[in-house]
C-alpha cells in the first residue's frame, strides 16, 4: 500500500537528513557541532508528540492534507533551515569573548528541529489514523529509517553533500505527493500521486544551487588558503570520510613543514595542499626523483628515528599527502607500509597527482594500504623498525581545541601496546604532535607510553623513552628495548644540529632541557620526570589539565579539561589565556543546559496543561510519579547504551561514518523486532502463569522453562526484558573489546555483520520496556500516555549529550553500567 | 562738476545698486546670513559633538590602557619586566583603534578582545598588541618589519615608536585597505606591500625587529637572515580568537646564535599550589 511507502519515504528522509547534517556541520563549522545533531533531531520528534497530543484529533480528520503538510514542512525546512543557519552570523570561535554568541544556539536548535518535527508529525499521524495497522506502519517506519541512513551513506560516496540535500528534500516531497493523494480509506489516487510526484522531482531539480551551497567558515584553513593570490582548487572529492579539496598555490607556495629547524636554509619544493573538510592541511610534495629538494625534510623533527637506524622497514600510520613517505625514502628505508584511511586521498596521490608526487606509491618498497590504523596493525604479522605517526591535524585546530570532543583510538594505551608488539627489537615508535603550552598532548603521550611499557612488564620505562622539542612541535620516541649510550649520543647530535631541545632523555640533566627554545620552566622535562617517578599519581591529580593516558574505554585524547581549573582559566581567559581552556567540553555542557530548558518548554509544558484538562481519578498502583520516573529512566538508559555502542563500534569499524549508521540501523531494526514481540511475550507469560506449576504439561520447551523463572515476578515480561538487557549489556562490557581486538583484521563487510550480530540481542530486549509499560499505562490511565511519550522524548534529548559528557570523565563502560542501573530502577518503579 | 558730482552720485547710485543693499537684497542677504549662521552653528555644534565623541573615544582608549596595565601585571614572565613600557601605553592610548576595525564592530573597538576584520583575519586584543610591541623593544631609530598587516593597527602602533615600519599582507584586499587607511591617517613612515612575506623586505633589511602575525608552520629562514644581530622577532601562535602563546626569536648580538623563547601571555603555573609546595 502506498501509505506505507509514504511513511517509509518520510522516515528515510529524516534519517538521511540527520546523517547529512552531521557531515555538513563538520565541513562548514567545527567538528563537535556534529554531536548536537542527534539531540536536536530528537527534540523535533519529542515536540511533535506533544503537538499531536494537543491537536491530533483535528488533524486526523484531514489526514491526507495534514500528512502532506508535515512531509512538505520536512522537505522545505530541510533545505531552508540549513540555508538560514549558514547565513546566521554565528561565530563559534568568538564565544569566549562574546558570550552572547551562545544565544544563537537555541535558534539553531529550533531551525533544525523543524524538519524532524515535520517528519515525526507525519509518522505520528499515520500511526494514530490507522490503529489497526500500527504494526505495519511501525515496521515501514523502521525500514525507511534504516534505508535512509545507509542509503545516504552510500550516496555520499558518489554525491557531494549539497546534492545529497536535494535528494533528502525529494524524499519528503514525494511523501507529500502521496499524502495529498490519500483517500480517507488509506487508498491513493494514483493519477494525482503521479502528477504531484513529477512536480516534486521538478521542484528539487529546479532548486537554485545557492540554496544548498556550502558556505565554509572564513576561519577554516581552506578559506584562508584560497585568499592567497593565485591559489585555486585543482580537485574536489567527497566521501562520508570527508570532503577533500586540493589547492595549488603557485604564486605564494605553501611551504608546509611543521617543526622545521631554524637552521634550515632550503625552501621546500612546490606543494599541493589537501584539506579534509576544509581543514587539516596535508601536503603533496613535488618529487622528481632528486633528493636535494627534499633535504629540508631532514631538518624536521620527524626525521629523528631515521638517524638511529640503518635501512629500516617502516610503517607510517596516516600517510596523508605522502610527505612522510618521502622522508623515509630520503633516509633509505627498504620497505614502507603507508596506511591511510581515506581511499580518495590515496587515489589523489596515486593517480590524479601521481606525476606531481613522483609516482610515490609505485616506488620500489612502497606499499600503500587503505585501512584504519588500529585495524591494520591488528591484522599484521610483520614487525617494523620504525612505526611513525605523523602530524596530520592543523595547528589551529589543536590550539582551538576543536577536536576535544572527538575520540581517537590511535593514541590509547591499548594502541601503544599494539604498536610495541609490532616493533622489532630495537625498533622505534615515533609520534609527533604540535607543541602546546603548558604541555598537554606531549605529556599525555609520554604517560601513555609509560603505562603501555609497564603493562608489558618493563621495570624502568624511562630507559625506553625520549622526547624532543622543536620551536612548535614535540616528538616522542619509544624504543622496543632500552636506549643505548650510542642512541642517546645520536639523539643529542640530531637535536643539537637542528636547534631542537631535549625534553627528556634517560639520565639527562635538567639544565640540558632548555638550550634553544627556552621556556620559563622546563615544563616538559619536569613533567616527564614526574610521570616516571613515584609521584606520578600525585602529579596527574595536581596538574591543571587532564593528561592521564587515554584508553579504548575513554578515548578522548584531545580533551584536557578539568572542572577544578575552570575558575582560574576563566579568570585568565582575557589575559591571553584563551587557548588554555578546552571549550569544546564546556560548549557541550552549555548545550546540555540549554537543551534541558528547551525540552521542558517544548515537550513538558503542553503535556502538563493537557494533563490538567483531563484529570482522571488516580488508578491503583500507577501514580504519576512512577510513570514519570519509569519513562525518564528508560529514555536515558536507551540512548546511553546506544551512544556507548556507537563509540565502541567506532574502534571496531574504524570510523564514526561507518559506526553511526550500522549501530543506528542495528538498534532501529532489532529494537523494532523486540517491541513487536513484546505483546506476544506478555500473552505467553500470562498463559504460563495461569497454569499452576503442579499441573505443568509434560512437554515444556527450554524457553518456557526460562520464562517460568519470571512468572513469579509481579510483572514478568518487564522483568524478563530488563534481565535480558542487563545480561546482554554486561556481556558486551566483558566480551566486546577482546573480541574486537581478535576480529579487527576482518574485512569491512564481515565486521559490519559481526557488529549487527552483537547488537541484535541487546537491542531486541531494549525495544521491550517502552511498549510493555505503555500498554499498561494505556490500560490504567490513558491520559498519561502522551505525557509518558513526552517524558521519554525529553530524556532522549538530554541523554545523548549527557552520555558523551559522562564518557569523557568516566568512560563508556561506566555509561553502560549507569544505563543498566537505570533499567533496574525503572523495573523497580513499575513493579 | 555738479553733473560730475551727480554723475558721480549717479555713478555712486549705480555703484550703490551694485554695492549698497536694497531691501529685497537685504532680505536675501539676511536669509543667506541666517543660513550661514545656521550652517555655522551646525558646524560648531557638529564640531563640539565631534569633540565630545573624540573625548568619548579618548576616554574609551584610557580605559583600554588601564585594562592593558592591569593585565600586564600578570604577564611579568612574558614581558621580562613588571610592566609594559610607558611610551607603548601612551601610543596605544593615542592610536585611533576604531579606525582599524570594520563598521559593524566599531562599537567594540576599544573592548578587551580581538575583533574580526573580515577574510578570516582578526585584529589582536589590545593587551596582546601592547605585549608584542613591548617584546620587540623598539627604539626610536629602529626599522621594523611586519608580516601580516591585517587592518594596519599593529603597524600604526609601531609607527609611533620606530623610525620606519615595513609591512606585508598576503590578502590583496586587506593590503589595499590597510595601505589607504594608514595613508589617510597620516602614517608617512609606514611602507606597505601586498604579497609573500616569506622573503621579507630585502631592500630594507636588516631589521631591528620583526613581527610575524601570519600563521606559519615554519619560521621563514630569510626573515631570520634579515634580523639584525641583537634583533628580536615576535610570532603569535594559535587559532583565530584563541592565541596560544608567543614565540620570541632572538639573534644573539655576539655569536649570531638563534634561540627562541616560548611565552605564555599570562603567568600560569600548571600545577596546583599544593603540589608545588611539596
Amino acid at each position: 500500500m502506498l501509505l506505507f511507502l509514504a511513511v517509509a519515504l518520510v522516515s528515510a528522509g529524516a534519517l538521511a537528513y540527520e546523517v547529512r547534517l552531521t557531515r555538513l556541520f563538520s565541513i562548514v563549522q567545527w567538528h563537535h557541532y556534529a554531536y548536537m545533531v542527534i539531540s536536536i533531531a530528537l527534540l523535533g520528534y519529542g515536540a511533535s508528540g506533544a503537538f499531536l497530543a494537543l491537536v491530533g484529533d483535528g488533524l486526523r480528520r484531514h489526514l491526507g492534507a495534514a500528512f502532506a503538510a508535515g512531509a512538505a514542512l520536512f522537505a522545505v525546512s530541510a533545505v531552508t533551515s540549513f540555508a538560514v543557519a549558514e547565513r546566521l552570523p554565528f561565530n563559534a570561535l568568538a564565544v569566549l569573548w562574546e558570550p552572547r554568541q551562545l544565544l544563537f544556539l537555541p535558534i539553531l536548535y529550533t531551525l533544525f528541529a523543524l524538519p524532524f518535527f515535520g517528519a515525526a508529525t507525519c509518522i505520528g499521524l499515520a500511526l494514530a489514523a490507522f490503529p489497526e495497522r500500527v504494526g505495519r506502519i511501525y515496521r515501514y517506519d523502521l525500514i525507511g529509517a534504516a534505508a535512509g541512513a545507509i542509503g545516504l551513506m552510500l550516496a555520499l560516496f558518489v554525491l557531494f553533500p549539497d546534492t545529497a540535500l536535494r535528494l533528502v528534500a525529494l524524499l519528503g516531497l514525494l511523501a507529500a505527493a502521496l499524502g495529498i493523494s490519500l483517500r480517507e480509506s488509506g487508498a491513493i489516487r494514483k493519477g494525482r500521486a503521479a502528477a504531484c510526484s513529477a512536480a516534486a522531482i521538478a521542484a528539487c531539480a529546479a532548486l537554485p544551487p545557492s540554496w544548498t551551497a556550502l558556505h565554509l567558515s572564513e576561519y577554516k584553513g581552506l578559506s584562508q588558503a584560497l585568499l592567497v593570490p593565485g591559489a585555486k582548487v585543482l580537485a574536489e572529492d567527497s566521501s562520508p570520510l570527508g570532503l577533500l579539496t586540493v589547492v595549488s598555490s603557485p604564486t605564494i607556495p605553501l611551504r608546509h613543514a611543521p617543526g622545521l629547524s631554524l637552521y634550515n636554509a632550503t625552501e621546500p619544493p612546490a606543494q599541493l595542499g589537501v584539506f579534509t573538510d576544509g581543514d587539516g592541511l596535508t601536503a603533496i610534495t613535488a618529487f622528481d626523483g632528486r633528493r636535494e629538494p627534499l633535504n629540508y625534510l631532514d631538518s624536521t623533527p620527524t626525521a629523528l628515528p631515521y638517524h638511529l637506524l640503518e635501512k629500516p622497514e617502516v610503517l607510517i600510520l596516516g600517510a596523508g599527502g605522502g610527505t612522510d613517505i618521502l622522508l623515509a625514502l630520503l633516509h633509505g628505508a627498504t620497505t614502507i607500509d603507508a596506511v591511510e584511511i581515506n581511499p580518495q586521498l590515496v587515489r589523489l596521490v596515486a593517480e590524479r597527482f601521481a606525476a606531481f608526487a613522483g609516482h610515490l606509491y609505485e616506488r620500489p618498497g612502497v606499499r600503500v594500504h587503505v585501512a584504519e590504523a588500529r585495524s591494520f596493525v591488528a591484522g599484521r604479522r610483520d614487525r617494523y623498525d620504525v612505526i611513525q605517526i605523523p602530524l596530520l591535524d592543523s595547528f589551529a585546530a589543536a590550539a582551538a581545541g576543536t577536536h576535544s570532543l572527538s575520540e581517537s583510538y590511535v593514541y590509547t594505551i591499548e594502541a601503544f601496546e599494539q604498536y610495541l608488539d609490532h616493533l622489532r627489537p630495537g625498533g622505534y615508535l615515533a609520534i609527533t604532535r604540535w607543541l602546546k603550552l603548558p604541555p598537554r598532548d606531549s605529556l599525555r603521550l609520554f604517560a601513555t607510553a609509560v603505562s603501555a611499557l609497564e603493562r608489558r612488564g618493563i621495570g624502568e620505562p624511562g630507559r625506553h623513552l625520549a622526547l624532543v622539542r622543536s620551536w612548535n612541535t614535540t616528538t616522542l620516541l619509544v624504543k622496543n628495548g632500552p636506549l643505548t649510550g650510542q642512541d642517546m649520543a645520536k639523539i643529542r647530535r640530531f637535536a643539537d644540529e637542528r636547534a631542537f631541545d631535549l625534553a627528556f632523555l634517560p639520565g639527562m640533566a635538567r639544565e640540558e632541557a632548555n638550550q634553544f627554545n627556552i621556556l620559563d620552566q622546563p615544563l616538559f622535562f619536569d613533567g616527564a620526570v614526574a610521570l616516571l617517578g613515584r609521584e606520578r599519581d600525585e602529579f596527574l591529580r595536581d596538574y591543571k589539565f587532564d593528561i592521564a593516558p587515554t584508553t579504548d574505554d575513554r578515548p578522548y585524547f584531545f580533551d584536557f579539561f578539568k572542572w577544578r581549573a575552570l575558575p582560574e582559566l576563566l579568570e585568565r581567559r582575557a589575559i591571553g589565556g584563551v587557548a588554555l581552556l578546552d571549550w569544546g567540553y564546556l560548549l557541550l555542557a552549555a548545550t546540555l543546559v540549554q537543551a534541558a530548558a528547551l525540552a521542558l518548554v517544548l515537550i513538558l509544558a503542553p503535556l502538563l496543561s493537557l494533563g490538567r484538562d483531563r484529570r482522571e481519578p488516580a488508578a491503583a498502583g500507577l501514580a504519576r510519579w512512577r510513570v514519570a520516573l519509569y519513562f525518564l529512566a528508560i529514555g536515558f538508559a536507551f540512548l546511553f547504551i546506544e551512544i556507548a555502542s556507537i563509540q565502541r563500534f567506532v574502534l571496531f569499524l574504524g570510523h564514526p561514518v561507518y559506526a553511526i549508521p550500522v549501530v543506528l540501523c542495528g538498534f532501529l531494526f532489532f529494537a523494532g523486532l523486540g517491541s513487536g514481540i513484546a505483546p506476544k511475550l506478555t500473552a505467553r507469560l500470562e498463559a504460563l502463569r495461569a497454569r499452576s506449576p503442579q499441573s505443568a504439561p509434560i512437554r515444556i520447551s527450554a524457553a518456557d522453562r526460562l520464562f517460568r523463572c519470571f512468572v513469579r515476578v509481579r510483572y514478568p515480561p518487564l522483568a524478563l526484558a530488563i534481565a535480558g538487557i542487563g545480561t546482554a549489556a554486561l556481556l558486551h562490557l566483558v566480551v566486546a573489546l577482546p573480541l574486537f581486538r581478535w576480529l579487527m583484521p576482518l574485512p569491512g563487510a564481515l565486521k559490519i555483520a559481526v557488529s549487527l550480530v552483537l547488537i541484535a540481542p541487546l537491542a531486541f530486549f531494549m525495544g521491550m520496556p517502552f511498549p510493555l509499560a505503555l500498554v499498561r499505562v494505556a490500560a490504567a490511565r490513558s491520559a498519561l500516555v502522551p505525557w509518558a511519550w513526552g517524558i521519554n522524548g525529553c530524556a532522549s534529548v538530554l541523554s545523548a549529550i549527557l552520555a558523551i559528557l559522562l564518557a569523557m570523565s568516566l568512560g563508556f563502560n561506566a555509561v553502560v553500567l549507569i544505563a543498566i542501573g537505570l533499567y533496574v530502577l525503572a523495573a523497580v518503579t513499575l513493579r | 562738476m555738479r553733473w560730475l558730482r551727480r554723475g558721480a552720485r549717479r555713478s555712486d547710485a549705480w555703484q550703490g545698486c551694485r554695492t549698497s543693499t536694497p531691501s529685497h537684497a537685504i532680505v536675501a542677504r539676511s536669509w543667506s546670513a541666517l543660513a550661514l549662521g545656521v550652517f555655522l552653528a551646525l558646524l560648531v555644534a557638529a564640531r563640539s559633538l565631534t569633540a565630545a565623541a573624540q573625548a568619548d573615544l579618548a576616554a574609551e582608549r584610557a580605559r583600554m590602557v588601564a585594562t592593558i596595565e592591569a593585565h600586564a601585571k600578570q604577564a611579568s614572565i612574558a614581558l621580562g619586566r613588571d610592566s609594559i613600557a610607558p611610551e607603548i601605553l601612551k601610543v596605544v592610548g593615542d592610536v585611533p583603534r576604531h579606525e582599524f576595525v570594520p563598521d559593524r564592530v566599531r562599537g567594540d573597538a576599544y573592548a578587551d578582545r580581538p575583533l574580526p576584520i573580515g577574510y578570516g583575519q582578526t585584529v589582536s586584543q589590545p593587551f596582546i598588541v601592547a605585549l608584542m610591541t613591548d617584546l620587540l623593544r623598539v627604539r626610536p631609530g629602529d626599522v621594523v618589519l611586519e608580516v601580516g598587516t591585517g587592518s594596519g593597527y599593529q603597524a600604526a602602533v609601531l609607527a609611533h615608536l620606530a623610525r620606519r615600519v615595513y609591512t606585508i599582507e598576503i590578502v590583496p584586499a586587506l593590503a589595499d585597505s590597510a595601505a589607504a587607511r594608514l595613508q589617510r591617517l597620516g602614517y608617512g613612515n609606514v611602507a606597505t606591500r601586498s604579497g609573500d612575506g616569506y622573503y621579507g623586505w630585502e631592500e630594507a633589511e636588516p631589521f631591528d625587529g620583526i613581527i610575524v602575525t601570519a600563521a606559519a608552520s615554519q619560521i621563514p629562514p630569510p626573515l631570520i637572515r634579515q634580523l639584525k644581530p641583537g634583533g628580536r622577532m615576535v610570532i603569535p601562535l594559535g587559532a583565530p580568537f584563541a592565541l596560544q602563546h608567543l614565540v620570541l626569536v632572538e639573534r644573539n648580538a655576539d655569536d649570531g646564535r638563534v634561540t627562541t623563547k616560548q611565552l605564555l601571555p599570562v603567568s600560569f603555573v600548571p600545577l596546583t599550589s599544593g603540589s608545588r609546595q611539596r
